[in-house]
C-alpha cells in the first residue's frame, strides 16, 4: 500500500519552501557580495534583480511544479516532459536531480561543520583562543591532522552523522521535512534577531589597542551608503543577479518538487511570494546585521574588506564571540552555529526530495528505500569532498553542481515556460487559484525580461572577463590581445586555468606535488559528476521506455 | 551611524519586513479547507 504524499499545512509548506531557500548564503554570501561590490551600491541592483528575475523565477518554478504534480510527477525530467513532448526536455530535466545530489554532497559537509562548531561552542572549545588559534582550529578540522574532539577522523564521523540525520528525516516523507522546517525556521529567526540586535548595538565598544578605530557602525555605513556612480558598473549588476539567483534556490529543481505536491486549485502566487520574501527578510534584515557589523566592531572595516569571505563564519566569529564573556560567548556560538545548522539542514532536506520523488514515481520505490538510496549516493560522492577538501574536490562540486548547472537549467526552463509551453498557458497556470492578483506587467516581464536577464547571466558566466571588467576586456580584444577570461568563468574552469597556473608557479617540491595531486583529484571529481549525470539520464531513459510500453499496452487494450 | 545610510537601511529593511509579514499574515488568517492539499482527509491510499 503506497500512501500519497501531501503537505500537512499551508504554513508548513511555506516554511519548508523558505527553509529550502534560506541557507548559509543568506548570512555569509550576501554581506560578502555587498562588501566586494561597493557596499550600498549593491543594494539597488540587488532589489531590481529580485523584482525582475527572482519573483518571476519563483512563480515559474512553483507553477511548473504544480503543473507536473497534476499528472503525478514530482521531479523535473518528467515534469518538463509534460510541458513539451520533444525528448530533449526530459534530459534537460536531469539537471533538476543532478544539481541536488551534487550540491548535497558538499553542502552536507558544511552543515556538519556547523553541527560540530555548535557542539564545540557549547563545551567551550574556543574559550581563551586567539584569532590565529581559532583559524587553525578550522584548518585542523578540515585537514584531519589533529582531532579537536579526540575522535579519530572527526570530520568524517560528524559528516556521516549529519547525513544519517538527513536520511532519517527524509525517510519520514514530507511530514518529516515539514516538521524540521516548523522547528528550524522559527528558531533560526529568533537566533538571528538576537545576534542582529547585538550587531546593531555594538557601536565602538569593541575597539581595542590593536584595533583602536573598530566600529560596528562603519560596517553598517559601508553596507547601506548608496554610491550612485557604481550603479552603472556592469560588474555590480552581474554580482547582484548572481546573488538573487543563488539565494532563492531557483534553477535547482527543489521548488518544482515541493510545489508538485499541491493541487491545481491551490494558490501558488501568494505562496511563492511569501516564501521569497521570507528569504529576503532573513538575508537583507538579519544577514546584513550580523557578520559585517560584529566583525567591523572588533577588527575594523579595513580588516573586514580585506578578509571578507565565506570562512569568516568559522575562522573569525568564534573568536569575536569570546569577547562577550564566557557564558554569553558559548551561548552566542550556539545560536550562531545553530542558525547556520538550521539554515543548512532545511536546505539539504529539500535537496533529497527530487531524487526521492523520481524513484517513487518512476520506479515505485518506497519512502524508506528512496531516502536510504539518497543517503548512500551522497555518502559515495560526498566522501571525496571531505577526504580531499584541500585538493579542489569541494570547489569543483560547488562550481559545476552548485553554480554552472543552476544557471543553465534556469535559463532553459524559463525559455521552455515562456516560449515553448507558451506564455498564455504559463500565465494561466500562475493565476489559477491565486489568492493574490498578480500584476499584469509580470506577464511581459516573464515573457521577455527574465529570459533575457538569464541569457545575460549565462553568457556572463561563460565569458566572464578578468575581474569582471568588460570594458578592459573589449579593449584587449580590439587590440588583438584576445579575451582575458577570469579564472571563475566557465571557459577557464573547463581549461583548469587556475590549477595549471598553480602548477606552473609552484617552486618547492612540496608545492609541485600538491598542485599535481590537485589536478588529479579535480579530474577525478569531474569524472564522478559526469558519471552521476549519465546514470540519472540512463534511469530517466529506462523510465521513459517503461512508461511508453505501459502506454502502448493500454492503447492496444482500449482499441480491443 | 551616518544619516543617509541609516535612512536607506530603514527604508529597505522596513519595506521587506512589512511585505514578509503581510504575505505571511494573509496565509495565516486563511484557514486550510477541505479540498486543499493540506488537509488530512485528502490523503488517499493508492492501492
Amino acid at each position: 500500500m503506497v500512501q500519497k504524499e501531501a503537505w500537512g499545512s499551508r504554513v508548513g509548506l511555506i516554511l519548508a519552501m523558505a527553509g529550502n531557500a534560506v541557507g548559509l548564503g543568506n548570512f555569509l554570501r550576501f554581506p560578502v557580495q555587498a562588501i566586494n561590490n561597493g557596499g550600498g551600491s549593491f543594494i539597488i541592483p540587488y532589489l531590481v534583480c529580485f523584482l525582475l528575475m527572482g519573483i518571476p523565477l519563483l512563480w515559474i518554478e512553483w507553477s511548473v511544479g504544480r503543473f507536473g504534480g497534476k499528472s503525478g510527477h514530482h521531479s523535473t525530467p518528467f515534469i518538463l516532459d509534460k510541458m513539451d513532448k520533444r525528448r530533449i526536455w526530459k534530459y534537460i530535466g536531469v539537471f533538476g536531480i543532478f544539481t541536488n545530489l551534487g550540491v548535497a554532497a558538499y553542502y552536507c559537509y558544511i552543515e556538519s561543520w556547523t553541527l560540530s562548531y555548535l557542539i564545540h561552542s557549547l563545551v567551550g572549545s574556543f574559550d581563551n583562543l586567539t584569532q590565529l588559534e581559532v583559524a587553525n582550529f578550522f584548518k585542523h578540522y578540515t585537514n584531519m591532522d589533529k582531532s579537536t574532539f579526540g575522535i579519530p577522523y572527526e570530520s568524517v564521523v560528524i559528516y556521516i552523522l549529519c547525513l544519517a540525520l538527513n536520511t532519517y528525516i527524509l525517510s519520514r516523507g514530507l511530514k518529516g521535512v515539514e516538521k524540521a522546517a516548523k522547528i528550524g525556521m522559527p528558531l533560526l529567526i529568533i537566533f538571528g534577531i538576537i545576534l542582529a540586535v547585538k550587531g546593531l548595538t555594538l557601536g565602538s565598544s569593541g575597539a581595542s589597542a590593536e584595533f583602536p578605530d573598530a566600529n560596528a557602525f562603519d560596517g553598517l555605513n559601508f553596507l547601506w551608503t548608496v554610491n550612485f556612480d557604481s550603479i552603472w558598473d556592469f560588474k555590480v549588476w552581474f554580482a547582484a543577479a548572481g546573488q538573487i539567483f543563488f539565494t532563492l534556490s531557483v534553477g535547482m529543481g527543489t521548488i518544482q518538487c515541493y510545489a508538485s505536491y499541491v493541487k491545481s486549485k491551490d494558490d501558488i502566487a501568494l505562496n511563492g511570494l511569501s516564501a521569497g520574501f521570507m528569504n529576503e527578510f532573513v538575508e537583507i534584515v538579519l544577514g546584513s546585521l550580523i557578520v559585517i557589523p560584529i566583525a567591523a566592531g572588533y577588527l575594523g572595516l579595513d580588516w573586514v574588506k580585506e578578509n571578507a569571505g565565506f570562512s569568516m563564519a568559522f575562522k573569525t566569529m568564534p573568536f569575536l564571540f569570546e569577547k562577550w564573556g564566557p557564558v554569553l560567548s558559548n551561548l552566542s556560538g550556539f545560536m550562531w552555529f545553530g542558525l547556520l545548522f538550521f539554515a543548512g539542514i532545511t536546505s539539504s532536506l529539500a535537496m533529497g526530495t527530487p531524487w526521492m520523488g523520481f524513484m517513487q514515481d518512476e520506479y515505485k520505490w518506497g519512502r524508506k528505500k528512496s531516502a536510504l538510496s539518497f543517503g548512500l549516493i551522497i555518502l559515495i560522492i560526498g566522501l571525496p569532498t571531505v577526504l580531499f577538501y584541500n585538493y579542489g574536490v569541494f570547489d569543483e562540486y560547488d562550481y559545476w553542481a552548485g553554480t554552472a548547472s543552476l544557471v543553465v537549467f534556469a535559463m532553459l526552463e524559463v525559455i521552455l515556460f515562456s516560449w515553448v509551453f507558451g506564455i498564455k498557458k504559463g500565465w494561466a497556470e500562475i493565476n489559477e487559484g491565486a489568492d493574490l492578483k498578480v500584476p499584469k506587467i509580470y506577464k511581459y516581464i516573464i515573457w521577455f525580461v527574465t529570459p533575457i536577464m538569464l541569457i545575460f547571466v549565462f553568457l556572463g558566466s561563460l565569458f566572464n572577463p578578468k575581474n569582471g571588467d568588460f570594458k578592459a576586456a573589449f579593449i584587449s580584444l580590439k587590440n588583438n590581445n584576445g579575451w582575458p577570461f577570469d579564472d571563475g568563468s566557465i571557459i577557464s574552469q573547463i581549461n583548469m586555468t587556475s590549477y595549471k597556473n598553480a602548477l606552473k608557479n609552484a617552486v618547492s617540491a612540496e608545492d609541485i606535488e600538491k598542485a599535481e595531486k590537485t589536478i588529479n583529484y579535480v579530474l577525478f571529481s569531474r569524472f564522478l559528476l559526469i558519471g552521476l549525470f549519465l546514470i540519472i539520464s540512463f534511469l530517466v531513459y529506462r523510465a521513459y521506455i517503461k512508461n511508453r510500453k505501459k502506454h502502448d499496452l493500454s492503447t492496444i487494450n482500449s482499441v480491443k | 551611524m551616518q544619516t543617509n545610510a541609516l535612512i536607506t537601511m530603514l527604508v529597505v529593511q522596513i519595506t521587506v519586513t512589512f511585505f514578509t509579514i503581510r504575505f505571511f499574515y494573509t496565509i495565516l488568517k486563511k484557514p486550510d479547507v477541505k479540498g486543499d492539499s493540506y488537509v488530512e482527509d485528502e490523503i488517499k491510499n493508492d492501492d
